[in-house]
């Protein structure tokens, strides 16, 4: 067993982890920190996705001991400092952006991190960019309407009707 | 996974020592290893992770006009710093696997791990790059041998590869929507002595050239040049995503999409 020690959501954690423990393991059975969904394993869902030094990745795929030192924030640190969910968290909730809620963690991971490289995507940019998280529910159109609306944008047009048209 | 070491040395000198020991392998971003460790179908005893070496990090241009990629550079980088100078190169990086995947993902372990799939193969063998190691610099006709095989000996770690600068280049990826990975990939370069054409996804020995075209763009680089050309489908791979016969078919006609794309 090694030592790892690292930053996540702002505090200093650390703990003994085996050569092979993952990332999300360590966050969730280490830490507790079972928002952070593991639903596939294999690097194909997006349902574990962190972010690492600011950038998102699969946590699933990342080896604890490769963030010794990095700053981890995961969806436990995304709501504002009062309790109150986040602007894309809201959004999420405002646009119906989930139904099963099981991969929404890794989605507004990965939505926080294209918002914070581009503040204003376009549809097709949202789209693009979710490519690696896997939703079996929703369909998509109210995630992309949930993204696009915490960025700002006026989401009027994306009906789900519109979307489905295209 | 089966249990390992896991060493992040911080000097190519001590990952070269930590790759010397027995059982050890190298891991880059761990985009492809960790998930074949999952599945138990390797089972070494270290892992040495070269991650942290900050000279195998970056993008730059050198002066002889070649873009040098450091190996342990992930693909988003590839994508946001070497776009000013091979847009061909950074569009490709940008485009493989997911965001998250690119973030991790290195072009070292790409072009060390030589999966027949993959895109970065394309791009190295189609611009005439350099692989450079520890040890020597190995030309990318000599490097990729076939299938997840390399001229890398054990232990030799890629530090950077160099990439020729052409006049014009596109790589277009008929994608495997699930994996994200080319069924087919065709990655055309024009430089002033001729045209290469480098296809991944396609064949059963890896990635490839494909002379006839080159021959035929290097006199009259224009999608028209390769429409009367015909791919053998023998050694196709053939799985249910697609025939031998269909990838045939693809590397064609992506070919020729990739020579419109290049303009």
């Amino acid at each position: 067993m090694t030592k790892v020690t690292m930053t996540v959501n702002g505090k200093a954690v650390s703990g003994e982890v085996e050569g092979r423990t993952l990332l999300s393991q360590f966050l969730r059975d280490g830490l507790g920190l079972t928002g952070t969904h593991v639903g596939c394993d294999t690097s194909q869902c997006g349902a574990c996705v962190v972010h690492v030094n600011g950038q998102d990745v699969k946590s699933c795929t990342t080896l604890a001991l490769e963030c010794e030192g990095a700053e981890v924030r995961t969806i436990e640190g995304m709501a504002n400092p009062d309790g109150s969910l986040s602007v894309i968290q809201q959004a999420f909730q405002d646009h119906h952006g989930l139904q099963c809620g099981f991969c929404t963690p890794g989605m507004v991971m990965t939505a926080s991190a294209l918002l914070a490289q581009n503040p204003t995507p376009s549809e097709a940019e949202i789209r693009h960019y979710l490519e690696g998280n896997i939703c079996r529910c929703t369909g998509y159109h109210n995630i992309v309407k949930a993204i696009m609306a915490a960025s700002g944008q006026d989401v009027s047009h994306l009906g789900s009707d519109a979307i489905a048209a295209e | 996974m089966y249990a390992f070491d896991f060493v992040r040395p911080a000097t190519l000198d001590e990952a070269v020592a930590a790759l010397g020991g027995e059982e050890a392998q190298a891991l880059g971003g761990g985009q492809t290893l960790i998930p074949a460790l999952k599945q138990r179908l390797a089972a070494p005893a270290t892992l040495v992770s070269l991650t942290g070496l900050p000279e195998l990090r970056g993008v730059c241009a050198a002066d002889d006009g070649t873009l040098c990629v450091g190996g342990a550079t992930t693909h988003a980088v590839v994508a946001a710093e070497a776009a000013a100078h091979y847009p061909a190169l950074a569009a490709l990086a940008g485009n493989i696997g997911d965001p998250a995947v690119r973030n991790r993902g290195t072009i070292g372990g790409s072009v060390a791990n030589n999966d027949p799939s993959a895109c970065y193969p394309a791009a190295a063998l189609g611009s005439g790059a350099t692989i450079r190691t520890n040890t020597r610099d190995i030309a990318a006709d000599d490097y990729f041998q076939g299938m997840f095989t390399t001229a890398l000996e054990p232990g030799e770690i890629i530090t950077e590869i160099r990439f020729p600068v052409p006049e014009k280049a596109a790589y277009v990826k008929f994608e495997q929507p699930a994996s994200r990975f080319a069924l087919v990939g065709v990655f055309v370069a024009k430089y002033a002595d001729g045209v290469r054409v480098a296809v991944t996804g396609a064949s059963e020995e890896g990635v490839f050239r494909w002379t006839e075209a080159e021959a035929a763009l290097s006199s009259d680089f224009g999608a028209g040049a390769v429409s009367g050309l015909s791919v053998e489908a023998d050694m196709m791979i053939g799985d249910l995503h697609g025939s031998p016969e269909y990838r045939a078919h693809l590397v064609k006609v992506l070919t020729g999409r990739a020579v419109i794309a290049a303009g």
